[in-house]
């Protein structure tokens, strides 16, 4: 017999069928955290439709988070209702991990608030969930039928995925960075290199890479297929969580027999900047052919790009500069703990100082929900996750992605820039 | 809110006949689910896939079956894309690769999905379709050449066979009710 990879381990430790775990095979599964932000409201309703009543009941309250990070805080009527329905749901249910909506963007904050470990296996009602697997945790998202039955049952079905790994040697040149890594996958390998499997990211690059680095490209994950997306199980990791949790847990490290569907080999060590142009996140050029198209916004934020080290490179590139009279940059820092840490060492200055406007750590632009969205005819450098037509307002207006350094750089000159020249 | 519930979903039957709409490759959820018209469920059922197929929203009928590419369904996790087909009358979508969420979330709503390599070349728009779920045999009526896919798990056939997962859940409590 053939050794194991991540996924097979983690969902083998948490399968309640009689069948053996091996790609394509089903089982169902307990599943240890359920996330859910303002798509609770729709699980509320799903509740009321529980007959007994006294059946309406979360299977165990201490294993869901929800969160406002999407609308927060409410931009509108409608929102602020939705916001007040799920506040009493998760009242009445005693769930005691609710975050409301000064904390930031839920996959930063779970992290951060000690919710996520190794060997967990984690759903979310949010796609991007994916992000956990830099901390060795199992973790997808789904739609909101299969969250409702999670939030009641703690378990649903799931494919035992096939996975294909990425091996990533050579060193980040000089303002290049993990999202320049994971673009560059995308535009190599399609939007479609990881549909319904599991990547494990590997080699002497990830090891080096930080914690935030390495969320970067586990969330991006999510836009290339994947269903879940392993960072390198090491005692970064581990020396990340322990400041978060004293719950104990062990790292899930893949067989050295373990049988990959796939193996991409990669090395960086010449990688240019890289930007995912619109419409699609796979029509990916490098800096260098897009530099000189004209840009009205910057983003950066999100739970892709929004960490302390995405904030201290731009801020790094802005000092002592002032960004384009025409270009509005504005900042959300992925949660409060981020901001904080910006407030204090200066970066927060550097970056008002250039002319950026900082928000409050949640969703908002990324998404286009409110607090910075485009006309129609506007461009947009984002440090974010999708560039889809119409995902930041108009569906005239164009996308492009990039890393915290090029949307830095992007900002100052008003139109697409190499972040290598500052 | 329209978009909840489970009013869209038809009752599950092992055989289906259709006509059939079909799609290209990575068609995906804000094809599908319009993202001006999220908040606007009649809007988005009338308006969805036109980006694409402009003629779809018009002309399809109650029980026509799509016939899709590769990476059918990609993108967001939006619930809502199976769901507006399924309020738009489509009983079963073939195609020879699905996202994940949106394969889930179809299963969930009990939509019933079937992967078939190759299969979007076997087929044109009009052509009448008999798909047999179980057995995940496929005919073109027109041209009378069948195909076959992959099994569907037991698991996911199950909750097809209960109406969806939604339906299957709260029958399950209502038992437990009883049984107290
Ligand atoms: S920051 Fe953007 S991608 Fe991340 S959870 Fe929020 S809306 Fe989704």
């Amino acid at each position: 017999m053939s050794g194991k990879t991540i996924a097979e381990k983690i969902l083998a430790a948490h399968s309640l069928s009689d069948i053996e775990i091996s790609p394509g095979n089903m089982i169902n599964a307990k599943i240890d955290l359920i996330l859910s932000h303002f798509g609770t409201a729709r699980i509320v309703l799903d509740y009321r439709r529980i007959r007994p009543s006294k059946l309406r009941k979360v299977f165990d309250p201490s294993k869901i988070v929800v969160i406002f990070d999407h609308y927060a805080p409410a931009p509108n009527e409608k929102m602020a209702s939705a916001h007040d329905l799920i506040r009493k749901f998760v009242k009445r249910q005693k769930i005691e991990n609710f975050y409301d909506i000064r904390e930031g963007i839920c996959h930063q904050v779970l992290p951060e608030k000690g919710h996520i470990r190794p060997g967990m296996l984690v759903v979310g009602g949010d796609s991007h969930t994916t992000t956990y697997g830099a901390f060795n945790a199992a973790s997808c998202g789904i739609g909101n039928t299969d969250l409702f039955h999670a939030f009641v049952k703690g378990e649903l079905w799931f494919k035992v995925p096939e996975t294909i790994q990425f091996v990533i040697s050579g060193k980040l040149p000089y303002n290049t960075m993990s999202k320049d890594i994971i673009i560059k996958i995308a535009g190599d390998y399609s939007a479609e290199v990881a549909r319904y499997k599991a990547i494990e990211f590997s080699g002497e690059t990830m090891e080096n890479l930080s914690i935030a680095s390495r969320m970067t490209m586990s969330n991006f994950s999510l836009e290339l297929g994947a269903k879940f997306a392993f960072g390198v199980p090491d005692q970064k990791v581990v020396d990340w969580i322990k400041k978060r949790t004293t719950e104990l847990f062990e790292l899930i490290k893949p067989d050295a027999d373990a049988e990959y569907e796939e193996k991409f080999n990669m090395n960086i060590d010449d990688l240019e900047p890289q930007v995912a142009c619109p419409h699609t996140i796979d029509n990916v050029k490098p800096i260098s052919e897009v530099v000189g198209t004209k840009i009205h916004q910057a983003f950066l934020g999100s739970c892709t790009n929004g960490r302390f080290e995405d904030l201290e490179i731009a801020a790094r590139i802005l000092d002592g500069k002032i960004i384009h009279e025409d270009v509005r940059m504005i900042v959300t820092p992925a949660s409060q703990e981020i901001w904080l840490e910006a407030a204090k060492s200066g970066v927060a200055e550097t970056l008002i100082k250039a002319g950026a406007i900082i928000c409050n750590p949640n969703c908002g632009a990324c998404f286009g929900g409110h607090q910075g969205l485009l006309a129609s005819g506007e461009r947009c450098i984002s440090s974010s996750n999708r560039n889809f037509r119409g995902r930041m307002g108009s569906t005239a207006a164009e996308i492009y992605l990039g890393s915290p350094a090029t949307v830095a750089a992007s900002a100052i000159k008003g139109e697409l820039t190499d972040p290598r020249d500052y | 809110m329209a978009l909840t519930g489970t009013k869209s979903i038809k009752e599950y039957k092992d055989v289906l006949k259709g006509k059939v709409w079909v799609f290209p490759d990575n068609v995906d959820t804000d094809v599908i689910s319009p993202t001006q018209y999220l908040s606007d469920n009649k809007g988005a059922v009338e308006h969805t896939c036109e980006s694409i197929i402009k003629n779809f929203p018009r002309e399809a009928k109650d029980g026509d079956i799509i016939v899709g590419g590769r990476n059918f369904g990609c993108g967001s996790s939006r619930e809502t894309a199976p769901v507006i087909l399924q309020e738009k009358g489509i009983s079963a979508i073939v195609a020879e690769s699905f996202a994940r969420i949106f394969y889930r979330s179809s299963i969930a709503r009990a939509l019933p999905v079937l992967e078939i390599e190759g299969i979007s070349k076997e087929f044109k728009t009009g052509d009448e379709i008999e798909i047999n779920i179980p057995e995940a045999e496929i005919t073109n009526l027109t041209t009378d050449k069948k195909y076959k896919g992959k099994k569907l798990d037991p698991i996911l056939l199950n909750i097809l066979r209960n109406g969806g997962l939604e339906k299957q859940l709260l029958d399950e409590l209502k038992d437990k009710g009883k049984a107290k």
